[in-house]
């Protein structure tokens, strides 16, 4: 394993997996008591993706979760009333009740940037705090995370390219949840696997099984290794199913239920227990500990939470401007006089490598990486990269057409609704032809 | 001091508030080598470097969100669009992302946004807009436009060390158009007051930005005429200053609203329900209003001038309303 962990750690992994999980079922049973005010949204089955990608990172790092993160907010030492606070609207939650679900962040102990609910504007923002502590001397690395659905944004790739330009020590875990709200990953985007996009932007990328933590955990850590080092940014895929629906009122009833069946089978704590297990790293009464110290933690925490207060409704007026009640100062970890007249003033010629001419392209193409495919088996070692080379000129290369949609799992054919007997019963999906909408052509 | 241009005023708030914070950098398109599409960067490369002055590709969503991710470490960001109407494409990360920050979580972002805006040049429908009113229909973010350049300079160091996210439009006919001696020494002028740029008895022209200008010029046509206008120019669209406007309106009985952006939804709106609510009883006539019309900006001149409020415009609806 290429990066050891000690038996303190890997109890660690499982003890905030499953803090995650024990956290989103009581949100759960909360909800159902009308007592969390919005809407929420669970993380089931994606426990090792929050837990693996953020444990690597150091105190001073800066995250940016999505929504179906909490594991990295636990992590990263946020404690769980702060999470049934926000939920319940409370005014003790960090967001005083102004905001919901995960949309909180602190950017002064914790260095966590709030989410918004439109997809992809983690990725410019978070890139542009990597830049910031490069140019602060703070050697930090960013990391967030973009769903499935969100890499189809244009923040996603505007941000992805400046990152890349700018050599941003800066992580983007694609969290491949297979769906985004009720639409399938291949009814999105026409590449196999959303790391592919990684090669656009000439930047390093994995695939890594979402549900083994270890092997997200190598992933993501070697990632923030590189980073660190000067050769970011880097961007992992991750593998892994939405157990639940988009939101609570979802039933999901689109996702095809041999799918889930899979996925059920390879519940990321389990495997994971059964890795503790197998490698002698625990016992029963380990685990028991680990359980019993959860349940006490939540009890208070959701106790606390409960008993909070609503916030004054005059707090809705208030803070729209910073009139001073924050102090913003920088944290210099290098000497200001670098960054100053003399010594920062440059000849601002532009520096051409080339020409640009069609004659270039091959030397081009044989930079590109494709992505490192790791996973497999818990604490598997992680690969080489592969580096595509002496790649024919493209003018040899025909343009290839899209590969005709051959999904690898039964899902719901387009425009027909999980109500409809007919596509339930479907035994073979993939035969458009018995579904009479399909014959009208795609979309 | 000899007297400069607007644009040499930014590029003079820009030099001297990197020179006075390293915590200061500019980031935008073409800033770096080529100075900026019209040059308010230029220099700003060769004495700050790359790391403070950081070219990017055309991605405005980019520029924003970056920025504003630099402003959560301490940095304060300068973001260049280079025509402020591109402000459009980060639309979302302008509004939803920047202005809310503070209010939702406690997150100052202390940033500005400044580029060139309005008309009058000829740059045609998506070169020449003033889409201030997108946000300052937006809780969180101050916008400021200036009209001369001793503004623009005090103004851009201003905003440049609020805590809050300040969008800054230079109206770009202004930008060489005009020269006015600045102030030596740390010339700040404060966010969130208006001027009263002309003394008068008779009627309040309120505006902004080049129609400012216009404004004072319709003000000493109606002088000759025996009607004093006081002209007032709102350097700060958000937060207005509700106070200048009210004693001004209290004082001269009519208002009079010009601005280039469109009517529908422009602040004359805005500022009339203001007069509405705090001297309604002093008001002696209607509030009017002159003001771009309700179209894109079109490209010919001839139609572009059509679009645009001018001396002439702005002196008959004066005239109208010294009537009451």
């Amino acid at each position: 394993m290429s990066n050891p962990l000690t038996r303190e750690q890997y109890l660690e992994l499982y003890y905030f997996m499953q803090l995650n999980r024990q956290l989103e079922e009581r949100m759960v049973r909360l909800f159902r008591q009308n007592k969390i005010v919005g809407g929420l949204y669970s993380s089931l089955g994606q426990e090792a993706v929050s837990v693996g990608s953020c444990y690597p990172l150091e105190k001073k790092d800066w995250i940016a979760p999505m929504i179906r993160n909490i594991g990295a907010l636990l992590v990263k030492g946020v404690p769980p009333r702060d999470i049934f606070t926000q939920h319940m609207a409370k005014y003790t939650s960090p967001t005083q009740g102004k905001d919901g679900t995960s949309h909180f962040g602190d950017l002064k102990v914790r260095h966590i940037v709030s989410p918004i609910s439109m997809l992809g504007d983690l990725i410019p923002v978070m890139t542009g705090v990597a830049m910031a502590g490069r140019y602060l001397g703070q050697n930090i690395v960013a990391l967030t995370w973009i769903g499935d659905g969100g890499s189809s944004t244009g923040a996603f790739h505007e941000g992805l390219n400046l990152a890349a330009q700018q050599r941003a020590p800066f992580v983007l875990i694609v969290e491949n949840n297979q769906w985004a709200y009720s639409t399938p990953v291949s009814r999105q985007v026409p590449v196999k696997n959303l790391a592919d996009r990684a090669v656009a932007y000439g930047i390093r990328s994995w695939i890594v099984d979402g549900n083994d933590v270890i092997a997200v955990y190598n992933a993501a850590k070697e990632a923030v290794d590189e980073c660190r080092a000067g050769r970011g940014p880097a961007l992992i895929e991750v593998k892994t199913m939405r157990m639940r629906g988009h939101a609570q009122h979802d039933p999901a009833e689109y996702v095809p239920k041999q799918m889930f069946d899979y996925w059920k089978a390879r519940d990321p704590i389990v495997l994971y227990e059964k890795y503790l297990t197998e490698n002698k790293i625990w016992d029963s009464k380990a685990k028991a500990e680990i359980d019993a110290r959860i349940e006490r933690e939540l009890d208070v925490e959701q106790k606390f939470a409960e008993e909070s207060p609503m916030p004054p409704p005059e707090l809705a007026e208030e803070g729209v401007y910073c009139d001073g009640c924050h102090e913003i100062e920088a944290t210099w970890q290098r000497p200001k006089a670098e960054l100053t007249p003399p010594a920062c003033s440059i000849d601002p010629g532009w520096q051409v490598k080339d020409y640009g001419s069609y004659a270039e392209v091959e030397a081009v193409t044989r930079q590109i990486a494709a992505p490192v495919v790791s996973g497999g088996g818990n604490g598997s070692k992680v690969a080489k990269p592969v580096v595509k080379s002496g790649g024919k000129p493209p003018q040899k290369q025909r343009p290839r057409l899209a590969e005709p949609e051959t999904p690898d799992i039964p899902r719901v054919p387009f425009g027909r609704g999980p109500k409809d007997k007919s596509v339930r019963e479907t035994q073979n999906p993939r035969d458009r032809h018995q579904n009479p909408r399909d014959k009208r052509g795609r979309r | 001091m000899a007297p400069i241009t607007m644009i040499e005023g930014i590029r003079q708030a820009m030099f001297e508030e990197m020179d006075r914070d390293p915590a200061v950098v500019a980031i935008g398109e073409d800033i770096g080598v080529y100075g900026g599409a019209f040059k308010a960067t230029e220099g700003l490369l060769a004495k700050f470097g790359r790391e403070r002055v950081i070219e990017t590709p055309i991605s405005e969503t980019a520029i924003v969100g970056a920025a504003c991710g630099m402003g959560f470490l301490g940095l304060r960001p300068v973001a260049e669009m280079q025509f402020i109407d591109f402000i459009a494409c980060c639309f979302n990360q302008v509004t939803n992302f920047v202005a809310k920050s503070h209010y939702l979580w406690g997150a100052p972002v202390p940033m500005v946004i400044r580029g060139p805006s309005g008309g009058g040049v000829h740059g045609g429908p998506f070169h020449s807009a003033n889409p201030e009113m997108y946000f300052v229909h937006t809780p969180g973010l101050k916008i400021i436009y200036p009209s001369t350049p001793s503004d623009a300079k005090g103004l851009l160091k201003s905003a440049i060390r609020d805590n809050n996210p300040v969008l800054f439009f230079e109206h770009k006919f202004l930008y060489r158009r005009i020269k006015e001696e600045v102030p030596e020494g740390d010339h700040l002028v404060p966010i969130g007051k208006a001027i009263v740029r002309r003394e008068g008895r008779d009627l309040t022209i309120i505006s902004y930005a080049a129609m400012a200008h216009t404004s004072m010029e319709a003000a000493e046509q109606l002088a000759k005429e025996g009607i004093e206008a006081e002209v007032i120019d709102l350097r700060t669209l958000l937060p207005l200053d509700r106070e200048t406007i009210l004693t001004s309106v209290k004082k001269t009985n009519k208002l009079l609203i010009v601005h280039e952006d469109t009517r529908t939804g422009g602040i004359a709106g805005e500022i009339a329900a203001i007069v509405c609510e705090g001297a309604f009883e002093d008001l002696d006539g209607p509030i009017a209003r002159v003001t771009g019309l309700d179209t894109p900006v079109p490209y010919a001149p001839t139609l572009e001038e059509r679009f645009l409020p001018n001396t002439e415009k702005i002196v008959a609806a004066a005239r109208e309303l010294a009537k009451y």
